[in-house]
């Protein structure tokens, strides 16, 4: 099934959709938030712009206590509910052929061999050829079960097609726990068949970096510590913990965000230019950054962790995370995080790196800010330049993805008076049919194979290697910082940036 | 904000631009293309609606041409708008008189800096869209034949006058079909012997359906008529089986390739919108377009 084989494909034709072989989708989870919420929809959507292939088959393993019956309704209602491409009965009904409900346990080995079965049933009647992939929307805790089970029913394998598995973040809660869990997946399913996904960082966003960064000629040569005094990478959440007291509270913010997230945007914006955009010299690239990235030696000094209090938050009144449902008394998870990091290479040494995320901040955004140095002399007075701050550049991420241009410009009348502007670009279509939403885009890859974007384990353990020192040093603290919600974080975050003669950019 | 100019120029047209860009609170300009619209009294409102729901996708300066009676004396009557439910900008200009002869010399002034500029012809394309006048200020060019009196010889027409750029909508509106064939064959790849399109008379995507794959695959392909005007169905005929593609209702088709069990998958009209959209996301020459209407004219 090679491109090349194919009289009707040409590498000029760029009109031609790529449209995925015949394969089943095996999920795990189904009856979960994230499944009904962002999965399911992203199916459907999937199908309805016709890039699911003819006979993609959706398999659905839960809990006993659903019927076939139920479970199709649920599915539909999900799909119906998510989508952003507009409903028809016509891409349902083909698509519920292809939907099959497999009852079970995961200790369950009936069970398994019922999804065994229904695997084998698709290959027949859908055509799916013995590929499958497998979706594992769990909690990490349920992984080495299930992935000991599909290696025990011999489902990781097959004489033909392909097998692959997909798990989302959190890769583990620290370096020993994350290598565990590869050591899991890695003894069951080969490297190049494991994807790992982060949801918050679509495709199209790191290949609106890539091509930002290493498509143009005027940024690149001021990209390095002769021009870049810091560096701001902020991911700011306006909700609180909602429901998720449970996973939450044992995680932190530190470990939900900042360990892949923000450090694989870190990466991103630090990396030297791979010498092609080919999966395994984009990883190289990134894998070299987070290897000479550290924290800074004073953790006491260089990092901040909080909680956020009730108050009022975007006109309304919010709870504190202590009084949240399902908090324990006395706990002392995290909700704000801030920490620097240094990476130690010729381009970067002196530039500091700034991270920080939190919950019940003063709004949903994610950025990454890159400040410029001042101009080495002013020709302008001390009075004409008061107001005028550092260059930056700001690449925005969410909401409104785009960029943000930050310089000085004169203000108009008499007098020599300079202040900040700024200069806005907006990438289009995020509302458009063709724009394609970043979980479609994820499980299109999945099916076509295409993992170059996805982190692989060596990322993630080197991830952890940079968070595990902070996490160990805030654990000796006794008590912790908070802030009032709907505010931008607790006072040490600020005097953190102060003494480095530095302050966080209201994003 | 909405400005309307009447019996004016194009430098009073482009101070209202600034002006309106202003009170709608956002001087800065992010728009990557002008898009002219050359159509007349009939057409403009749904050309000009379709463009500017463009405009999330591709936010642009969108620039509609109304050439009106070419007696009497030049006049120039415009409308711009900014805001208001699109990204973009849009200018509407009502040339008549002698000034038809030369609208090109309203809209260039108008064009925005640097950027790409593509003109798209709603309804009856000028005879070389490449020598046209407004034509020559854009890099993109698209025609409709499908929305001319006379669609086969529209596209024979274009075909012929063919210069890198130039794009008929109906080769859009084949993507969908072109892509489930590549997909079929990418599932069985048995070497194909022969194969049949069966459409309407005049339908000019079929017309290039047939010649994309003879220039594709080296055989030959019959056309047949249908009673529908759509493309009814697809049949190749390859070493292993055929491969069948045929249309069940406006939305679907059954698909079927050899070595699977035959099957229902979507297949939609798109609107016009979407098949701009297409369009705009690629700005060079589009190669395989001009094979396939190479092919067609040397068919004929």
């Amino acid at each position: 099934m090679t491109v090349a084989a194919n009289p009707l494909r040409d590498p000029r034709d760029r009109r031609l959709p790529r449209i995925a072989g015949p394969c089943s989708l095996v999920m795990f989870g189904v009856t979960g938030d994230l499944a009904k919420k962002k999965l399911i929809p992203a199916v459907y959507d999937l199908a309805n712009r016709g890039l699911l292939p003819p006979g993609f088959a959706l398999v659905g393993f839960a809990r006993q206590d659903f019927g076939t019956e139920s479970f199709a309704k649920l599915i539909k209602q999900a799909a119906k509910d998510g989508a952003r491409t507009p409903w028809s009965e016509t891409v349902w009904k083909q698509l519920a052929a292809g939907i099959r409900f497999v009852p079970g346990e995961f200790d369950d080995d009936d069970a398994w061999e019922r999804l065994a079965d229904t695997m084998a049933e698709l290959d027949e009647q859908q055509g799916t050829g013995g590929n499958h992939a497998f979706y594992l929307s769990i909690p990490p805790g349920l992984f080495p079960v299930v992935v000991s089970q599909i290696k025990k029913h011999g489902l990781a394998e097959s004489a033909q097609g392909w097998r692959r598995v997909v798990i989302e973040k959190p890769f583990g809660h620290d370096l020993a726990s994350a290598e565990e869990l590869n050591r899991i997946v890695g003894d069951v399913f080969t490297s190049e068949s494991v994807f790992r996904i982060d949801h918050y960082l679509g495709k199209e966003t790191v290949q609106n970096i890539l091509a930002f960064r290493f498509a143009n000629g005027m940024f690149e040569p001021i990209w390095n510590n002769h021009y870049v005094d810091h560096v701001q990478i902020t991911m700011a959440e306006d909700i609180g913990i909602g429901s998720r007291a449970g996973y939450y509270d044992g995680i932190g913010a530190a470990r939900d965000v900042i360990q892949n997230h923000l450090l694989q945007l870190m990466a991103l914006i630090a990396m030297e230019e791979p010498v092609s955009f080919n999966a395994s010299s984009l990883r190289l690239e990134k894998q070299k950054i987070l290897a000479n990235a550290r924290p800074a030696a004073r953790m006491d000094l260089h990092t901040a962790q909080a909680q956020y209090l009730a108050g009022w938050a975007g006109g309304e009144k919010v709870r504190g995370y202590l009084e949240e449902d399902g908090v324990p008394d006395g706990s002392r998870a995290e909700t704000y995080a801030a920490i620097r990091v240094d990476v130690s290479t010729r381009r970067w040494a002196g530039v500091p790196f700034y991270l920080r995320t939190g919950k019940r901040l003063g709004r949903r955004v994610t950025e990454v800010a890159v400040i410029f140095k001042r101009a080495p002399h002013q020709p302008f007075s001390k009075n004409d330049i008061e107001e005028l701050g550092q260059n930056a550049l700001v690449m925005r991420i969410q909401p409104d993805e785009g960029v943000t241009l930050r310089f000085g410009a004169k203000v108009p009348g008499t007098t020599m008076e300079i202040r900040d502007v700024n200069m806005d670009f907006a990438y289009g279509g995020a509302f458009v049919e063709s724009s394609p939403e970043a979980y479609e885009r994820l499980i299109l890859d999945v099916l076509l194979g295409d993992p170059p974007l996805f982190p692989q384990h060596e990322e993630v353990e080197l991830a952890w290697k940079i968070l595990d020192p902070v996490i160990q040093h805030w654990r000796r603290d006794k008590t912790i910082d908070t802030y009032p919600s709907g505010t931008w974080g607790p006072a040490s975050a600020d005097k953190m940036m102060a003494r480095d003669g530095r302050t966080w950019r209201r994003p | 904000m909405e400005i309307a100019l009447e019996k004016t120029n194009s430098s009073q047209i482009a101070r209202a631009l600034v002006k309106a860009r202003s009170a709608a609170g956002s001087p800065a300009m992010d728009m990557v293309l002008t898009l002219l619209v050359v159509t007349d009294d009939e057409n403009v409102a749904e050309a000009l609606k379709t463009a500017t729901t463009l405009s999330r996708e591709h936010p642009s300066r969108v620039i509609g041409v109304i050439l009106g009676d070419g007696r009497g004396s030049a006049q120039l009557n415009a409308k711009v708008r900014v805001g208001e439910s699109s990204s973009g900008e849009s200018i509407l200009l009502r040339i008549s008189g002698e000034l038809t002869k030369h609208a090109e010399s309203v809209v260039l002034p108008l064009l925005l800096p640097d950027s790409p500029v593509v003109v798209w012809w709603p309804g009856k394309p000028p005879a070389d869209p490449s020598q046209d006048a407004i034509g020559q200020l854009a890099r993109r060019r698209l025609t409709d034949a499908e929305a001319t009196t006379s669609p086969i010889r529209s596209l024979k027409a274009v075909a012929t006058s063919y210069s890198p750029g130039d794009t008929d909508l109906s080769w859009t509106r084949l993507t969908p079909w072109r892509a489930l064939l590549a997909a079929a064959l990418d599932q069985s790849p048995g070497k194909v012997t022969g194969g049949t399109v069966t459409a309407g008379v005049a339908n000019p995507a079929a017309a290039l359906l047939v010649s994309w794959l003879e220039s594709r695959l080296n055989v030959s392909i019959s056309a047949e008529r249908s009673e529908t005007e759509q493309i009814a169905s697809v049949v190749l005929n390859t070493s292993v089986g055929d491969v069948v593609i045929q249309r069940i209702d406006a939305v679907s088709c059954h698909f079927s390739v050899p070595g699977s069990s035959p099957r229902e998958v979507p297949l939609g009209a798109r609107t016009l919108a979407e098949l701009l959209a297409e369009d705009l996301r690629r700005l060079d020459a589009d190669d395989i377009y001009a094979d396939t209407i190479r092919h067609l004219l040397a068919r004929a």
